[in-house]
């Protein structure tokens, strides 16, 4: 009993996931099916596979405010492969290695370059924005006709055993990057260098190379959201995205993880990502309308960040 | 001040205790307006915890009595005892660089007319007066940061003045003054003395007690030992009360047949440090003394690969190491135990295991970087029993543990890569008496085993009594070198001003 105890005290976002769900599963009767609840995770998967990469930078004692522009440019290099018939074997990767990419020279920028975290992302979140609507010319890319295009559909819209495959991807990014976090020196690294970064350096940390890596591991997790998203709506949107570093800091935040570096977990991430999805979802069963859906999930994660601040005198 | 006691301050049976440890045991301190009350005692003897009683910072246990002009006080925050009358002239100086001199003199009080806005002039004139005082020509519209330290702790002695401060403590003033800004730091003093103002003077620098100061207050391991008038005193007497013991039984020097030599050090420039040359061998301490800033910190980064080097070389048994990155100091198997352990030394908020393993990281990894975790627990286990770590299990976060259990972690991390050479920097700085025995007990171990290591230290008595050899620095140079027996402390300070 005390052990479960000590678990939930440890673990407040847990309990405010299943009070959340409770009083949901009250109110509305609709809640508690098969069908909704995996809903519930497709719709969730998408930000949580971003929430994860960011969970990784803000452990690290950054911010990356460029997840959306990536998803959206990712998005649509991968729709504009596709379309043109490529292999999804080769379009997807090549769409991720892309973000990796991307989110490497966020690295660079930051470690090497000294430049804050917020500024050189938001720098990036606004040049990539800039860049997709060239590249898309302001058009949606459809995947078209091709043999590729139906196997591409699979990767947002296909079933895996029942489950829904982007559920299936977010649950396989959460696992893999979950131990890494722990159970690895480049983990464990993270939360050095967020810890501080100072006494990384002088631990012998080569803190520029870490940076690199854990914004382009941010970057590569935003392009495959975005090849998640893409696939799902058998296009890729220009505007794809836009505010999604919003909802994935929110999740990282409500999921306990401290916003100055070096404290925190993947699973509060994933409570933190599963909190808002129930909360949208359970606004819409209510039908309540989307201007006071706003102000409830900003609402929720206040009250969710305060609850966990009370730990720390 | 016309109390009944006739004290300015007078506390009686003042303790404290923090985590069930005693820091401060019936102590009885009190001085009167006029009077320079030196407060003395090593390191975690328990002066700063007194001082921070004082000014409220701290609280004290509840059998404690403090009157201040002649009223029973009670502080529990450090704007009471300001609002009282107390000001306290912290080490570390409390002022923002970027803001003028009246600004920071007025930060928070700031004069206001009769809109509501913030009267500048009279801001500027009211703190031209009290710096004249002062008797200093400091402009108030200067920023602080271009200002001299001396001339910074005047601004501060301003502002106490301006708080009309009764009382003013003062922690190792001079640390950072030149010894003509020393000289004009005591004429204030005495002019701040003769105002009727009470002085509370810490300080380690023994000399400056018998210049300065009325009376001394001396404590040891958290009891007051001895109160009495300056002039019934001498140094040997000073430093008895103090110590307690002889220095010899303090410091235990460990005699080593000397091994090969390990470290060379030849034309070595870096950030602070000057064309500096010098070897070490195995099984020897090798010495650094200094006053503040004379490079001793910078020397031991720039071997250990921590700060960019501009000239020279080090070789590590006779191969040249290339030093672009702590990495590099660590691969050739030298550890630096650095001197600020919360900001360089460990992870404050993590635990006990992540933070000892962490520059040990590689060693304990499998294929892929996984961390072969038992290992990991076998070696944190080892160094936690060996190093007799007071904590509850190595889940613990840092931040919780005392100054010698942190330094004890911290020396821990650099000896898990099994290094050959070891820089310790300040090693028993802020840690208690107790924890100090043990930790030298430690480096001398170390010195058993045939490691090299460099001790950088502020503490005299330490650096004299743990050394074989020491050699002085100032201004980033090599000012001197002794043996062992030659070594005083005379002729270390004559080379350190040098």
């Amino acid at each position: 009993m005390t052990t479960l105890k000590r678990f939930l005290s440890r673990n407040k976002p847990l309990v405010g996931l299943i009070v959340l769900m409770a009083a949901v599963a009250v109110m509305s009767p609709s809640f508690m099916t098969v069908d909704n609840l995996l809903n519930i995770l497709r719709q969730t998967s998408i930000n949580a596979v971003i929430a994860v990469g960011m969970t990784y930078v803000i452990l690290s004692g950054g911010i990356d405010l460029s997840v959306g522009s990536v998803l959206a440019f990712c998005g649509a290099v991968c729709a504009w492969l596709v379309a043109g018939d490529l292999s999804i074997w080769l379009a997807i990767p090549l769409s991720l290695l892309l973000g990796a990419g991307l989110g490497a020279i966020n690295g660079v920028v930051i470690g090497t370059g000294g430049v804050q975290p917020f500024v050189a992302t938001l720098v990036a979140m606004t040049m990539l924005r800039g860049a997709t609507l060239v590249f898309t010319d302001g058009r949606p890319i459809t995947t078209g006709t091709g043999a590729a295009a139906d196997a591409f559909w699979s990767v947002g819209g296909g079933y895996l055993l029942g489950i829904p495959v982007p559920v299936v991807v977010a649950a396989a990014v959460f696992a893999v990057c979950g131990l890494v976090l722990t159970r690895t020196r480049f983990g464990r690294y993270t939360y050095a260098v967020g810890g501080n970064e100072v006494v990384a350096r002088l631990s012998g940390i080569r803190v520029n190379l870490e940076k690199t890596t854990i914004y382009a591991l941010s970057g590569l997790l935003a392009a495959l959201a975005g090849v998640i998203l893409t696939a799902r709506l058998e296009s890729a949107q220009p505007t794809a995205g836009a505010g999604y570093e919003l909802d994935a800091i929110a999740a990282v935040v409500v999921g306990g993880t401290s916003l100055s570096g070096g404290k925190g977990t993947l699973f509060g991430t994933l409570v933190g990502a599963l909190i808002i999805g129930v909360l949208n979802n359970a606004l819409n069963l209510m039908d309540v309308s989307s201007y006071y859906q706003m102000i409830a999930k900003g609402a929720v994660i206040l009250l969710a960040v305060l609850a966990d601040s009370r730990k720390s005198p | 001040m016309d109390s009944r006691s006739g004290f300015l301050l007078d506390l009686q049976g003042v303790g404290k205790g923090f985590n069930g440890v005693t820091v401060l045991d019936g102590v009885d301190f009190r001085l009167r307006a006029g009077e320079v009350m030196a407060l003395i005692g090593e390191n975690g003897a328990g002066k700063s915890t007194l001082m921070r009683i004082v000014t409220g910072i701290l609280q004290p246990d509840s059998s404690s009595a403090m009157m201040f002009r002649g009223q029973p006080v009670r502080f529990t925050a450090p704007r009471q005892a300001i609002d009282a009358g107390i000001a306290m002239i912290h080490q570390e100086l409390n002022l923002l660089p970027h803001l003028s001199v009246a600004d920071n003199i007025w930060l928070g009080r700031e004069p206001r007319n009769r809109l509501g806005l913030i009267d500048r002039g009279r801001m500027r004139r009211e703190a031209k007066a009290l710096l004249e005082r002062l008797r200093q020509t400091i402009d108030p519209d200067c920023p602080v940061g271009s200002l001299s330290v001396g001339q910074q702790q005047m601004v501060e002695i301003a502002r106490a003045l301006s708080l009309n401060a009764e009382l003013i403590v003062m922690d190792e003033p001079t640390d950072a003054l030149t010894d003509v800004e020393t000289a004009v730091l005591f004429e204030v003093i005495r002019g701040l003395k003769a105002d009727g103002k009470g002085i509370v003077y810490i300080s380690h620098r023994l000399g400056e007690i018998f210049a300065l100061c009325d009376s001394v207050t001396v404590l040891r391991d958290g009891h007051m030992v001895h109160r009495g008038a300056v002039a019934d005193l001498d140094e040997a007497a000073l430093i008895r009360h103090m110590v307690g013991r002889s220095i010899t039984d303090q410091y235990p020097y460990l005699p080593c047949p000397a091994g090969a030599e390990r470290l060379t050090v030849e034309g070595l420039s870096a950030d602070g440090v000057n064309d500096v040359s010098f070897s070490a061998a195995g099984g020897e301490i090798l010495g650094f003394a200094g006053l503040m800033g004379a490079g001793r910190t910078e020397l031991g980064k720039a071997i250990f690969g921590a700060s960019r080097l501009r000239a020279g070389s080090v070789r590590v048994d006779g191969a040249e190491v290339r030093l672009r990155h702590p990495r590099d100091g660590v691969a050739a198997g030298i550890a630096y135990v650095p001197e600020d352990r919360k900001a360089e030394g460990l992870i404050q908020g993590h635990s006990i295991r992540t933070n000892m393993s962490l520059a040990a990281l590689k060693q304990l990894c499998g294929p892929g970087g996984v961390v072969r975790q038992a290992d990991e627990r076998t070696a944190v286990d080892r160094f936690m029993a060996a190093f007799a770590v007071k904590a509850h299990g190595i889940g613990a976060e840092v931040r919780t543990l005392s100054g010698g259990n942190q330094q004890k972690i911290s020396l821990a991390k650099a000896l898990m890569l099994s290094p050959k050479i070891v820089i310790l920097d300040e090693p028993t700085r802020g840690v208690d008496v107790g924890a100090r025995r043990e930790i030298y007990g430690l480096i001398n171990d170390l010195k058993a085993k045939g490691l090299c290591i460099l001790l950088m230290s502020s503490d005299m008595p330490e650096l004299l009594g743990l050394s074989d050899r020491i050699l002085v620095m100032a201004g980033g140079r090599i000012t001197g070198r002794f043996g062992r027996d030659e070594a005083t402390q005379e002729k270390i300070m004559a080379c350190a001003i040098g």
